[in-house]
């Protein structure tokens, strides 16, 4: 006996977690949780490419996959770098107090 | 056997990512979110891609969470404030996230067939034989791109966070 899971559950999860992703990056007020709610949005859509590949049988979405972690470990980086330099600068993480440019 | 691994697995990667939106202390979120990137690697290796389990492990869970974990410590990030939370965003927030589920798991059922049936160990192109011969023919020039884009992202960090010199 050799029962399977539907794609359609692998996407429908993508879809949660990429929802969660996206109510932490609006709900959230910690720039650190904001960003780690970003990484989440970038695994939910892996997941997708992931179960999309296993559709197609083609190794292109791992490709893809790949790629996002090389963007998303070069965005860490960088934007690790830009916290440290804001919080250097104004002693705050909490994105409300870093609104000079908003007005 | 599938499916208990994709459930047991999908509940807690589901219980992880809200433990990350809920908490209020940043290095709790960074420990969910490892639990998330874990068990998507599980579900990656269900899904026959061994190559990109095995990276998500050890780039995702090992380097990118560890540099998280260290710029936490190293700004001692408490607990967050609670100050100033829109009243609309309160009110609206959930359930408009739950329609927007609602719509995408209706989407996804209505379009994606749903004939395919995930068996572990019926795609097996995975492998880093494969994905090493697509990365270098196919894909050679957006890898050489790549190693360009990381080395900006060095230069970007260094010059971010050094130290202002007189």
């Amino acid at each position: 006996m050799m029962t399977g899971v539907p794609l359609s559950w692998y996407l429908i999860l993508s879809a949660v977690l990429f929802a969660l992703g996206v109510a932490g990056f609006l709900f959230r007020k910690n720039i650190i949780t904001v960003f780690m709610s970003i990484e989440l949005m970038l695994n939910a859509v892996n997941l997708s490419f992931i179960a999309f590949s296993y559709q197609l049988k083609q190794v292109n979405g791992h490709i893809f996959t790949f790629f996002v972690m090389v963007v998303a470990a070069a965005e860490a980086a960088v934007g690790l770098a830009i916290i440290l330099s804001v919080f250097k600068n104004r002693a705050t993480l909490n994105v409300d107090d870093v609104n000079s440019m908003k007005y | 056997m599938d499916v208990i691994l994709f459930l047991v697995f999908a509940l807690i990667a589901v219980v992880c990512g809200i433990n990350v939106v809920v908490q209020r202390h940043p290095i709790t979120s960074a420990l969910s979110l490892i639990g998330v990137m874990g068990s998507l690697a599980v579900l990656y290796l269900l899904l026959g891609a061994e190559f990109i389990a095995m990276a998500q492990v050890i780039v995702y869970a090992g380097a990118i969470m560890v540099l998280f974990v260290f710029v936490i410590m190293l700004l001692n990030a408490g607990a967050e404030e609670t100050r100033g939370k829109s009243l609309v965003a309160q009110l609206l927030g959930l359930p408009l996230l739950i329609l927007f589920l609602a719509f995408a798991s209706h989407f996804v059922q209505r379009f994606v067939p749903s004939s395919t049936i995930v068996h572990f160990g019926a795609f097996t192109s995975g492998t880093a034989h494969n994905i090493g011969i697509a990365l270098f023919t196919q894909y050679l020039l957006p890898f050489e791109v790549t190693s360009v884009l990381i080395l900006i992202a060095i230069l970007g960090a260094i010059v971010l966070a050094r130290k202002e010199l007189d």
